[in-house]
């Protein structure tokens, strides 16, 4: 019985032992004594040893224990999500949960690179119809085109996830329907709701949700985007606006408004399982738009249910409890503590995909072709604050995914002249590493608005800012940078384009010529020597004024706070001092960068954008004119205010584009005008990494979809195996603690008990025979 | 006593009204509505008009103390104040910047803060209280300098070290507890322990010392001396004379803390991911969502004030000497 089988210790096996050491040791009595002596103490210890020791699983097991072998990933997240209404939700951290439950019309496959597109819950891509401003048909090429209309096709016998919504009594009536917060008093939270059903998805359910997107009160990021291409939004708004007003005014602020009372002119469902979207002129961008949970249908009873009286005043709203028609459903959000999501039982006919490359089918990645999705019971997701912790469970087996920590990197991985790859320990645990560059840019900007460094005064003085921007682009090494602060982590950018989209370019052809040079197969960057030239020439020999000799002090904005504290800041100063110009970083919070950037009040500054689509239109807008932070009000994503005629007219003819050798060869020229301006001074494509303990199966980085957990598996029966081999508790410890403890207490009470003695005798001693007469 | 307590709850009010005040000022100094419109719309396509909708909605498009184009009523109430923050004043905190409810949080939240705060709090204090006594016991000996020197060392390490320390150990290397997280019911157990057991520790050095100086002062009294001249063991002297006298500065510092508990402790529940009050504080600094940072300071001020007319109370049933009018 004192025998600890893989850690994970059985009631009899702890006392076992302990009986067999103590009465080896001949302690037992002695210990009995100081139990009887400390009686309250020991008993709770004992009761906390015991019920630790009477578990199944290992001691550290953070997941309950009736969830032993159980079919379930376990996964993490840091930050708490905001929003979960896919109206409202424009952030990666909540995308990872309601990308698993709601279905747009289009998805991205999930094998294939470069990514593409295919039908989600429709039976084919949507087919795409274009017109002139008379209605007239015409060609995709066609100069005319005034409107594009997709026509959607539904699958039928699609069925959303049962919930309480869906509900109906015997007259075939909602369930559950409340004239007043007084009756809906009992539901305190979504579990006491005991009934639930389901229904079929139609057209009118994207539809309902095209309106929702429009409809100003649920803030929709994309409302503004979109208003600008769909037919009849902007209109829809006002429209809803209105008739909410009035709406309130009569049944109060949370009074439901049924959207399907108001009509779009350019979203309309034609039949049960067909509708159309209309859009003005051609947008092909859109078909991305498609593939985001902005378009998930939502059923207007889902909308009606949670509009309820009483239910927001206890968080039941759409924004915490999605409903969709996804592969699986949200059963808990405790955004403070766990979400997890369980298998949805309604849904649909979907198969894991049975094609992929070479490298898919030697990875593995086809071993699981055509099985019924998801591959999953049930993911788990907890609240995970501190890399610490995250990093200890995902080692003790407990999480079967992690990214990298800064802290962890040098034991999760071991840079060699063969590249970046896993260290031995990783290795030896059979940890997989999962790579991908993601699809976005931080850079080193400059604002074109500003005197110094900007493209303002007259030809001369614009091409002198020129130079020096071009100056401080050749000092500034990024490849160092990430070197140092990312471990390696990102790549140089040598266009805001990063790798795996089409219009970026590798070797020779891709690097930029104003910064590097092509030698030996590999870019290096150009001599200081050159960068001082520039300098001079942009009127700031040795880095002071040509005509006054002042230095040059250039300010650098920078949400991070501090002024010149960090290393990393420091590193920064040290670049610029190159060329003896002066770095004053000016450190605020992201309040007051934002305001700066809103206005132009920067001179440079960092910053980054992540892609939404993978389409070279969604990095070369970074630069669009039109889109400056200055002229747009803040709402424009060009936070440089670059705005250069040339550049402008080709993004206008290359976002309308299909991929193409012409469309490839303006993106040339559109980075070949950015290059010369050096608007960036420096940029890099970070990369991500994530680590996969080795019983997780089917795991390829996708850079834009997040709706991809259906295809993970996991090998239940190799992790159990795994968690108890690497986490046998230690014991030893204890019975040091309560060898200190007793080695402590027992000359301790010998000594109380001398005293005691001693004062007693002390005290007859010191008595006087008079005294022991009285 | 009554009497007492209603003044003393009167007394409270301009307090609170101050903090409230206090806290409304500098949460908009450092904040504009405009600032918090952005934080919660994102970065992405935020347009002025998204901005202004999000103010309207959230009531941040009023001014802030007076409203010059309303009425009387309105005049003072149609304010982002009276709004925002007179309504605490009838615990009503509204909904958090993120359209949460607050006081559905805080009920749900208060609970874990509670399983960790009360049994640290009570095993603490009683452990404080057991290693005052010992030491006291051998006052004046190398025994009592030697745990006085450990009790200066335990005082000055940092509770980080403590709690980084604590799951290093207990959980990374010797896997006897989860290193962090929480589950509710009596799962909650095997996550408290740490907790507990770390919490317990880092308030040794300064409890013992605190608690050693006020029995000392009790044992040096002339009762002591007349008990132990009538011959009581030592044992009695300690338990049945110094102990109960010495509790009455401890009630004092003790009570007041009690309605205190259910705010958690910031540092222990972000480190072992207990989602308990202190981490909903934490978070909400860190989200900048003013709503429930300005609720929770209300909240805690509340309870301050709780503690102390506690303690008041707490002193005449302790000491007969005290009486309050």
């Amino acid at each position: 019985m004192n025998t600890v089988v893989l850690g994970k210790m059985r009631c009899g096996g702890f006392t076992g032992r302990l009986q067999t050491g103590l009465k080896k040791s001949g302690w037992l009595k002695a210990v009995s004594a100081v139990t009887g002596r400390f009686g309250g103490a020991g008993l709770w210890l004992a009761g906390t040893l015991l019920l630790v020791g009477c578990s199944d699983q290992a001691w550290n097991n953070p997941h309950p224990e009736s969830e032993a072998s159980a079919n379930i990933l376990y996964s993490s997240f840091s930050e708490r999500p905001k929003f979960l209404d896919p109206a409202r939700s424009y952030s990666a951290d909540e995308s990872r949960f309601i990308d698993q439950i709601y279905e747009p019309p289009l998805a991205y496959d999930y094998l294939k690179r470069p990514y593409e597109l295919i039908p989600n819950t429709l039976t084919a891509m949507p087919d795409i119809r274009y017109s002139d401003a008379d209605g007239n048909e015409v060609d995709a090429n066609s100069e005319n085109i005034a409107f594009s209309t997709y026509h959607f096709q539904l699958q039928p016998g699609i069925r959303y996830q049962p919930h309480p919504a869906f509900a109906l009594n015997e007259n075939g009536e909602s369930r559950y329907l409340f004239a007043s917060a007084a009756e809906s008093e009992q539901y305190r939270s979504l579990d006491d709701f005991t009934e639930q059903g389901s229904r079929e998805l139609v057209a009118e359910d994207y539809v309902y949700q095209v309106k929702r997107l429009a409809d100003p009160k649920l803030l929709s990021p994309v409302r503004a985007l979109l208003s600008d291409y769909i037919v009849g939004m902007t209109e829809f708004s006002q429209i809803a606006s209105d008739t909410r007003k009035a709406l309130e005014e009569k049944a109060g602020k949370q009074a439901w408004l049924d959207l399907r009372e108001l009509s779009m002119a350019g979203v309309e469902a034609q039949s049960r399982y067909d509708f159309t979207i209309r859009l003005k002129g051609k947008y092909p961008q859109f078909k991305y738009w498609l593939a985001f949970h902005f378009f998930a249908p939502i059923p207007w009873e889902v909308d009606r249910f949670y509009h309820q009286p009483g239910l927001a005043d206890r968080n039941i709203v759409l924004n915490w409890h999605p409903v969709g028609t996804g592969p699986f459903m949200m059963t808990r959000n405790n955004p403070n503590e766990v979400i997890i999501l369980e298998k949805n039982p309604n849904y649909r006919a979907d198969y894991y995909p049975a094609e992929g490359s070479p490298e898919d089918v030697a990875a593995g990645l086809l071993d699981d072709a055509g099985k019924q999705l998801p591959l999953l019971d049930k993911v788990v997701y907890r609240l995970e604050k501190e890399a610490i912790p995250l990093w200890t469970k995902f080692m003790q087996g407990y999480y079967d995914r992690s990214g990298i920590a800064s802290d962890s990197f040098d034991q999760a991985i071991r840079v060699s002249s063969d590249g970046i790859g896993l260290s031995p320990e990783m290795t030896a645990k059979g940890v997989t590493l999962e790579k991908e560059v993601v699809l976005g840019s931080y850079y080193l900007a400059f604002n074109m608005l500003d005197p110094v460094v900007g493209d303002k005064g007259d030809a001369k003085s614009r091409e002198r800012a020129r130079k020096l921007r071009q100056a401080i682009a050749i000092v500034y090494d990024q490849q160092e940078m990430i070197s140092i602060f990312a471990n390696g982590r990102g790549e140089v950018a040598m266009s805001p384009i990063p790798p795996g989209i089409f219009g970026y370019q590798s070797g020779e052809e891709g690097i930029n010529p104003y910064v590097f040079d092509w030698v030996d197969g590999k870019p290096q960057r150009k001599s200081l020597e050159e960068a001082k030239r520039l300098l001079a020439e942009a009127g700031y020999p040795g880095g002071r004024h040509a005509k006054t000799g002042e230095p040059l002090v250039l300010n650098l904005d920078t949400p991070t706070g501090g002024s010149g504290g960090s290393a990393m800041q420091n590193w920064m100063i040290k670049q610029f001092k190159k060329l003896n110009i002066q770095l004053n970083i000016r450190g605020t919070d992201y309040n007051r960068f934002k305001e700066k950037m809103q206005t132009g009040n920067a001179q440079l500054f960092q910053w980054g954008w992540l892609a939404d689509y993978p389409d070279a239109e969604n990095f070369l807008f970074l630069q669009y004119g039109n889109n400056g932070q200055v002229i747009s009000g803040g709402s424009g994503v060009n936070s440089t205010n670059y705005n250069n005629a040339e550049y402008n007219r080709l993004f206008d003819q290359m976002q309308l584009m299909e991929d193409s050798p012409q469309r490839m060869e303006i993106i040339r020229r559109m980075i070949a005008i950015l290059q010369r301006d050096a608007v960036w001074a420096s940029g890099w494509h970070p990369h991500s990494y994530v680590l996969n303990n080795h019983w997780v199966r089917n795991v390829k980085a996708h850079g834009i979809s997040k709706s991809v957990v259906k295809y993970f598996a996991v090998d239940t029966e190799q992790r159990s195996q795994a968690q108890a081999a690497w986490n046998a508790p230690v014991l030893w410890p204890i019975f040091v603690v309560v060898g200190i403890l007793l080695i402590a207490l027992l000359p301790g009470y010998r000594g109380f008990r001398r005293r005691q003695q001693r004062r007693i005798q002390t005290a007859l001693t010191n008595t006087t025979p008079a005294e022991k007469e009285g | 006593m009554l009497a007492y307590i209603i003044r003393r709850l009167a007394y409270a009010l301009p307090i609170l009204l101050g903090v409230n005040l206090l806290t409304f000022a500098l949460f908009f100094m450092v904040n504009t509505p405009d600032q918090m419109a952005r934080v919660q719309l994102g970065d992405k396509h935020v347009s002025e008009e998204a901005i202004e909708q999000w103010k309207a909605q959230r009531g941040y498009d009023k001014p802030l103390f007076i409203n010059t184009a309303e009425n009387s009523e309105g005049l003072l109430t149609d304010t982002i104040f009276f709004e925002k923050s007179a309504r605490l004043f009838v615990f009503d905190f509204g909904k958090s910047d993120e359209g949460r409810v607050i006081g559905a949080d805080i009920s749900e939240r208060m609970w874990p803060s509670l399983a960790v705060a009360l049994p640290t709090f009570i095993i603490g204090i009683s452990v404080n209280i057991v290693f005052a006594l010992f030491v006291v016991m051998f006052r004046a000996s190398a025994f009592d300098t030697a745990a006085m020197v450990l009790c200066v060392v335990l005082l000055s390490i940092s509770g980080v070290f403590y709690i980084l320390g604590g799951q290093y150990f207990f959980a990374k290397l010797w896997h006897l507890v989860p290193i962090s997280g929480y589950l509710a019911g009596t799962d909650a157990i095997r996550f408290l322990i740490l907790p507990v057991i770390i919490g317990v520790v880092a308030g040794i050095g300064g409890g013992t010392r605190l608690y050693r100086t006020l029995f000392l002062e009790e044992a040096n009294k002339d009762y002591v001396r007349t008990a132990r001249a009538k011959g009581v063991s030592e044992t009695a002297v300690l338990f049945r004379h110094i102990l109960p006298n010495g509790l009455i500065p401890i009630l004092t510092s003790v009570v007041v803390v009690i309605p205190s508990l259910f705010m958690g402790s910031l540092l222990i529940e972000s480190f072992f991911g207990i989602p308990g009050l202190g981490s909903y504080t934490l978070d909400a600094i860190q989200a900048q969502d003013f709503a429930i940072v300005r609720s929770m300071v209300f909240l805690g001020s509340v309870l301050y004030i709780l503690g102390l007319i506690l303690t008041d109370i707490s002193y005449t049933l302790v000491d007969p000497r005290v009486r309050l009018s």
